[in-house]
This record gives C-alpha cells, structure tokens and sequence, in this order.
C-alpha cells in the first residue's frame, strides 16, 4: 500500500479540532482528526456547559473576545447546517449589592467595546420580570439576549460527521507519542504503534496540549487543568430558569451558574478548583453544598432533591489566561491552538477561521472543493415529536416506535443511527442520543442498548464497554462457571 | 393516527396493573392494559426468588409465578393488553381522556377512555440521588440493572461486588451474585438497623458469611475506566468518622438505595404529587386531584410485598368501576400523617364508608400503638408489636367508625393517624 501524506494532521477530537477540521475539509486537502479516545468528544467537551456567551465577560484586549463574539454569531448558521440542539435564551448577570452593580457596569462596558448586539442593564424589576424565579434580594443586572446554550457533545459529533462526510479521516485510539520531522513533514507515531504522515499539524489536544507541543519539539507552556464540577437536575425541578442566570463573577472563574439546559433538564455549576492531574474527574461532597448554596443566593426554588447526577470537567488554562493560537516560532508547519477554556465553545467557529487564516499565512495552498457540503443529515428525535408525526415516521421504520429509554423518549432507531455513526460505547450512545442521560440513569435501559450494540456491531458481550479501555461492564456470562450448590465457585 | 375507545386504560401490566384491569374488567367495562416490555409482569419477572404470594395465594411463590398467575386471568378475560408499547403524552377535555401510546408494531395510537389508572410503578434511586462522590467509572449499577443482567440476560456484572443499602433488592442480590460465582465483600448500610426483612438477612447475608456494616456510608468510588476500589466511612450519632475510613478493592459496587415512584406523566397533566411519597394524592377511591384518572401500586407509594400491591390495585380497579357506575362520594375529608408518621395513603377518608389505609412510621420501636383520632376525638387505636421504617402498616376504619356526633360542620374533621 502506498504512504498517504496528508497535507493536515489535526491532534484531538474535541470541539476545536473538530471544527478545525470541518472548516479545513471545505478546501482540497488531505485532513487527518487523531484522537487518543475511542470516540470524538471524550475529553474536555464532553463535560462542557454548553453556554453559547454573551461576550461581555473579558475585555476588548484579549484575542478570546474578539473570537467569543464572532463565534457567537456563526451558531445560527452552524445549526442550521448540522442540527444540534441549540437555543438563545439569553443570558442574564444578577448582582444582589451596589458593589456588585459596580462590576455589572463594568460587564457591560465590555460587551459595548467588545461590539455585542443587544446588551443591556437592568434594575431590580426588569430582572425579576425577565426571570421571575430571581431570588427578589437581586438588586439589578444585565441581560444578553445573544447569549444561547446548546448540547456541546453533540456539536462536536455533528462537526465530525460534516468533516468525515467531507473526506477527513478519522483516527480513534490514537495517543500520540512520538512525532518526527524530515524532508516530507511529520511522521507522528501511536502509542499502539500506528503511524500518520502530514504536512502541518495542528496542536488542539486541550488539556495535552502543552505535552503535545514538546513531543513536536515546539513552544514549551505549561496547561493547569482547573476542575469544574456541576449538578444536573431533573426535567421537572421547578428551579428550571429561562435565561442562563450567572453570579457577578470574581477574578478566577464566571462563577456557579444556573443553566437551562437546551433539552430540558437544569444544570448547576461549574465549580473553578485548579488541580495538578490531568485525568482526575472525581466529584466530592464538600463542593455539592457549595454549588448548592451559591445557586440558591439566586434561584431559591433549586432543590437537592431534584440532583440526577454530577460530573466533572476540567479547562485547559494557561496562565496568561487568553487563547494561545499562533503559528510555531520553534517548529516548522505547526499550530498551536493552546489554553481553548471558556469561552471557547463560543468562540470555536471563529477559532476556525482564525486558524484556516494561519495555516494559509504558513503557506498552505487553500483551494475551494466543488464537492463540499455543509449540511449533514437531520435524524429525527422522537422527544420532539408530535403523536401524529411520529405516526408517520413508525410507519416508514417501526423502529421509531420501540422506546428503549424512558426518560428521554429515545428509539431504537435513534439508538442505531448512533451506532452507525460510529459510537458503540455506552458514553458514546449517551452523548448522542441522550439515552442513559435522564433521571434513571441507565437503569432501565443499559441492558437493551447492550443487546442493540451487539447486534448492530457484532461486539460480544465483554467487548462493550462505558467508554472504551478499561471501562467493561460484563465480566462473565452463567453457564461459563461452575458454581456448587454452596455458592462457591468450584 | 389509530384512535381506539375502551372505558379504562391502564398504564402498566404489572402486578398493580394486571389486577387493577383485572377488576374493572369483571364489572363488564372494556379495558386496555398498556405495557412497555414485551410481556406482562413486569418488575416480578426479574425477581426469581421465592418470598411472594404469601399473603394473597396462601402459597410462597416466585415473581414469575406470581405474575403468570395474573397473566393467566388476564389472557383468559376481554381485556385488551398492548405489550411493547411506550406511553408517550395524555391530555384531557371534559370528561373523556385521551393517551397515546407508540409501538413498532402499532404505531401511534390515540385510546380515548373515560378513566386511566396509572399503574407504572416506581424507578430506583441511583449514585445521584445519593450524591456519592469519586470517579465515575464503568462498573456502578442500581441493584435492579444487575438483577435484570444476571436473571434475564445472564451477564455477570462483575466480580467482585460490594453492596450498598440492605433493603431487601440489596440483600437478594448479595445472595445472587454469589450464587453466580462473584464475591460479595460487604453490604454497606447507612442506618444503624438493617433495611430489609429479618428473613433476607439470615437467608442472604448469614448463610454465606457477607458481613453487613450498619452505621456506614461509601465515602469515595475510586477507579478511571472500571471501579477499582472504595472507600467506607463510619457513621458515629450519624457524624461521618473520616479518621476511621478504610478501603475495600471491587470492581462493581450495585445501589440497592431505594425507589421512587413514577410520575413524571401525572405531574405533567397537573396531577399534584405528595412529597413524602412521590405519589399523587389520592382520595378514599384512589383517585387523583383529576377527576377520573386513578393510581395504585408502586407508582403510587412504594410497597415492601406484591402482596399488598394487588390487595390495593384489586380496590382501586373496583373504585374505577364505581365511579363509572356513577359511585362517587362527595362527604370526604383530608387526613394527616401526626406523630411519627412518615406518610399516610390515601389523603382524603370519608366517615361513612370503609376505609383502607397504608403508612411508613419514622421510627423503630417495640410494642408500640397506633392512635386514630378525628377532630381531636380518638375513634380508633391498634397495638403494634414491633415497627420498622422498612415495614409498611396498614389498617382500616370500618363505615361508621367515626360516629355521627364526631363530624361536625364546623371542624375540619381531619383524620389524624399517630403512633406512640
């Protein structure tokens, strides 16, 4: 078989290399995504908030700003080309002291520098009119109608399938190690031993990327991993905001939100604890009451009861705090899209661009494809139907009729789609379906998508797993031990 | 779309289910039993062990046993049983209630009845609603998950497994992962006394050495792609003793940490939802706040025997049946759940009827008494020999219990239940 080189090499799966990718498949070039998971989206944006921001948060000097409010408004397009859940319900900023008020000016003086449409400050009965679940201590605010809030894994799955369907090729389970270059460009090596040859390479591997520049021999910077934990609430709490509510922030973080998420669940959180380990996502109990308390300063009506579950992401940050994206000084035909942390889901289709501009700068001949296609399929989701729609889809697929997860109203048929989309993993299925993901929690229906995983894919039973490596879920199967009438195993 | 007319339609084939539809049925009403698996049963079908049917058969049955004696009766009546299909939205105008329900097979139909009975039955809690910390790991399953695994699929989830919460779903698993060649470390209990029946935990536990440690809780879940430890905190005056904290390694751990009824349908329609239960509130007939849709079985309040789910569901299908003949009662009143009562169902009784109830106490106790009292006037006392939060207590007041000179239209004439 003949060596492909491809002209691109792009390290890491999550949202911004997946829409570097799609951004760079609209132009006649080899495009490698590599991914050290077992599918798109396991690493830092699966565990996104999934706020679209209002762009006043930063000031007008940081090139995170600038990318924030351009990304913002590609979001219309972008749906309307790949079909995730998005919504822009606004954005409000609750302030509960004169002090406070202080920094919601300052809030927005930098949406008005930062040139965002329809920003706006609000005393107390505007803010309580436009979210009457406001705790009525609140004393004013802002309010960013542009500010939205979408499903931030199943974006990165849409970005994908547009870019595979465009011709990137997609290389899963694949932990860069070692990268060389010579005459032709890089050889970048697996840790399973698989090889990819390109040109340029693109440095997005978010929480790595520090460690993926030095295997390049590129920029050394140091990524902190700042852990942010958050509480998903049951669809019928009736704490359920209709704006994402945000505290008045401090200098670390944005502070402990309140967010309504774009399918109908409520979420609380993100917590801001800088860490040393890059893989540790443990929750604890300590931050639960803090989540909890400073979400009810707002909202009072949030209750405990209503938790579904947690989880923990972590943001990539640098320590000057802005997005590094730059062309390599030290290494020839590399980019570094360093430190993506909020908000960088916004700003991502602007990172896009930014970085098509880069690679361009470094020489990359960029010629439109007569073949690209922006727009990926729409699967129907049998949640958002009516009875009468969903009648006539039955008819044509019955499988759209056989419910397997309750609590989300999730198909069979959509459980396939999945699967032929390429995520056989129990977390894959989840991210892209929302099976597992309501307030059951996979109790009901975990058996039903192990069945359809293994009919579908062929996969024996040990074979399937939560998210890939270590993470199997059956050990054995009766009849393959033998067991005495004690109980023991013989 | 299919729109299909019956009298009742009852949501859920289960044990609540099937005698519910069973009842209306004999009153000559038509009836359709809606049910999401692919056969009748429901929860019972997994339960393979013995313990069930003692109360109502005389005779100690499996679930499946149970149950196919109610699918026998069922199959053998008019009524009308739609298996594989999933309830997806009600709505109501006047009199006449309308659901839909989906199947592969049938498509979207529209059943448009008179009276519903919301016999769907209850969820388990799971790692969220107990808020436990850690990892998040493959290899953390509610009890229920893996008692469907191994008694309908086959799979064994795991091979060393710890437990947590000793009600009975906990101390039934901990014998059958054993049976199937696991090790079962511990059984981990929050409360100082074991959670489910005495039987279950000579039966389950003792007779194959898995050591049960009340008073702890798990602290931490430990393990990136599958479980591979956690941590066990002791509970001193219910003070987590961090200090004392040790490590059991496992690659499973199963949540037997309890159940919560299923609601999120009736409370979408409006249904108001006692908190103590999760239930709805229900009146004497076991109506809800809707005129004409009903509720029994777990999904009404959570029950410890199957026993008891037939012996309210049989009632609640007669009362549907009454109130389709025209039998209603407007002389009811509320009654409240006093002195260390968890809940009392139903919420409303009426003085001149017989009336049946269930309640959770709050408290463990010996020779304890159960005290009934309306407008401060006490019309009934039971004595009790030993109470348990684990176990449900029912009892009745019998038409005319409560004396004409007691109600009055001045009081409230709420019925009061405690117990001292």
């Amino acid at each position: 078989m003949s060596k492909i080189i491809f002209d691109i090499a792009i390290i890491g799966a999550g949202v911004v290399g997946a829409a570097i990718a799609r951004k760079l498949s609209s132009y006649n070039l080899e495009i490698a995504l590599i991914e050290k998971e077992c599918d798109v989206s396991f690493g830092v944006s699966k565990a996104n908030s999934g706020i679209i921001h209002g762009g006043f948060h930063h000031g007008s000097e940081y090139l995170k700003s600038k990318l924030e409010v351009q990304g913002n408004r590609m979001f219309d397009q972008l749906e309307q080309e790949l079909h995730f859940p998005f919504r822009r319900c606004g954005i409000i900023v609750a302030a509960f002291s004169i002090e406070e008020m202080k920094t919601v000016e300052q809030l927005y003086l930098n949406g008005i520098a930062n040139k965002v449409v329809g920003i706006e400050m609000c005393n107390r009965s505007r803010m309580l009119s436009l979210e009457p679940k406001l705790n009525t201590d609140v004393v004013g605010g802002l309010y960013a109608p542009a500010g939205g809030i979408i499903e931030p894994y199943r974006f990165v799955f849409s970005l994908v399938e547009s870019a595979l369907k465009n011709g990137v090729k997609l290389f899963t389970e694949f932990k860069v190690v070692s990268a060389e270059h010579n005459s032709e460009g890089y050889t970048v090596i697996s840790e399973n031993g698989n090889i990819v040859h390109s040109k340029w390479a693109v440095n997005a591997s978010g929480l790595f990327a520090d460690e993926i520049s030095n295997i390049f021999n590129a920029e050394k910077f140091k990524i902190t991993p700042r852990k942010g934990e958050e509480f998903l609430l049951d669809r019928n709490s009736a704490a359920r905001t209709e704006h994402v509510v945000f505290p008045v922030p401090d200098h670390v973080s944005k502070g402990i939100l309140i967010i309504p998420t774009v399918e109908g669940t409520t979420m609380l959180g993100p917590t801001a604890i800088p860490q040393d380990s890059k893989e540790d996502v443990s929750t604890t109990s300590v931050n639960l009451g803090m989540v909890f308390s400073s979400a009810r300063r707002m909202v009072p009506s949030i209750s405990q009861r209503d938790i579904i579950t947690s989880f923990t992401g972590l943001r990539p940050v640098l320590e000057s705090g802005d997005f590094y994206i730059d062309i390599s000084k030290k290494q020839k035909h590399f980019i570094q899209v360093a430190g993506i942390q909020s908000p960088g889901l916004t700003a991502v289709p602007a990172i896009a661009e930014y970085v098509k501009d880069l690679v361009k700068k470094d020489g990359l001949i960029l010629t439109e494809k007569s073949s690209y296609d922006p727009d990926i399929e729409k699967l129907p989701r049998m949640r958002t139907l009516n009875p009468e729609e969903a009648d006539v889809l039955i008819q044509d697929d019955p499988s759209f009729g056989e419910i397997v997860c309750r609590c989300e109203s999730v198909s069979e048929a959509e459980i396939v789609a999945a699967v032929k989309h390429g995520h056989t993993t129990l977390d894959g299925i989840k991210f892209y379906t929302r099976a597992q993901m309501g307030r059951c929690q996979g109790g009901f229906c975990t058996d039903r998508i192990i069945k359809i995983v293994q009919r579908e894919t062929g996969l024996r039973y040990e074979d399937i797993t939560k998210r890939g490596k270590d993470s199997w879920l059956i050990e054995d199967r009766i009849g393959d031990i033998k067991v005495n009438s004690y109980g023991s195993v013989e | 779309m299919k729109e299909l007319k019956f009298d009742t339609l009852v949501i859920g084939g289960g044990s609540a289910g099937m005698a519910a539809a069973l009842e209306v049925s004999k009153r000559g009403f038509s009836v359709a039993v809606v049910e999401r698996e692919n056969s009748m049963g429901g929860i019972l079908n997994q339960c393979i062990h013995n313990g069930f049917g003692l109360h109502h058969f005389n005779e100690e049955l499996s679930g499946p046993a149970y149950a196919e004696k109610f699918i026998d009766m069922v199959e053998s009546s008019n009524i009308k049983v739609f298996l594989d299909m999933t309830v997806m939205d009600m709505e109501e105008t006047g009199d006449m209630k309308y659901v839909y329900g989906m199947s592969g097979k049938t498509g979207m139909i529209k059943f448009c009845v008179k009276t519903v009975i919301f016999a769907n039955g209850c969820r388990e809690r799971n790692r969220g609603s107990i808020g436990t910390p850690g990892t998040r790991p493959s290899g953390v399953f509610t009890a229920g998950l893996a008692q469907r695994l191994v008694n309908m699929e086959g799979y064994i989830p795991g091979k060393e497994c710890v437990i947590v919460g000793s009600g009975d779903i906990g101390l039934i698993m901990a014998r059958r992962m054993t049976w199937v060649g696991a090790k079962v470390k511990a059984v981990i209990e929050i409360q100082p006394y074991p959670a489910g029946l005495t039987r279950n935990i000579v039966q389950c536990l003792n007779d194959f050495n898995i050591p049960l440690y009340l008073s702890h809780v798990v602290g931490d879940i430990h393990g990136k792609d599958r479980v591979e430890s956690i941590d066990v905190i002791p509970l001193k005056n219910g003070v987590e003793q961090k200090d004392k904290s040790f490590n059991i390694i496992c690659d499973s751990l199963l949540l037997a940490v309890g159940l919560v009824p299923d609601n999120e349908l009736a409370q979408k329609i409006g249904i108001s939802i006692n908190p103590e239960t999760n239930g709805p509130i229900v009146d004497r007939q076991l109506m809800t706040g809707k005129n004409g849709i009903f509720a029994c079985g777990n999904v009404l309040h959570v029950h410890d025997l199957v026993d008891f789910v037939t012996e309210e569901s049989e009632r609640c299908g007669k009362y549907a049946a009454d109130y389709m003949d025209g039998k209603t009662f407007s002389d009811q009143y509320r009654t409240v759940p006093g002195q260390n009562i968890k809940y009392l169902v139903p919420n409303f009784y009426s003085p001149h009827r017989d009336n049946k109830f269930y309640l959770r106490t709050m408290i463990v106790k010996n020779r304890a008494e159960l005290i009934v009292s309306v407008n401060g006037k006490e019309i009934f006392s039971k004595k009790l020999k030993h109470i348990q939060p684990s176990e449900m207590i029912s009892f009745s007041i019998l038409e005319d219990t409560v004396g004409a000179e007691i109600i009055s239209e001045c009081r409230n004439n709420t019925l009061e239940v405690k117990i001292v």
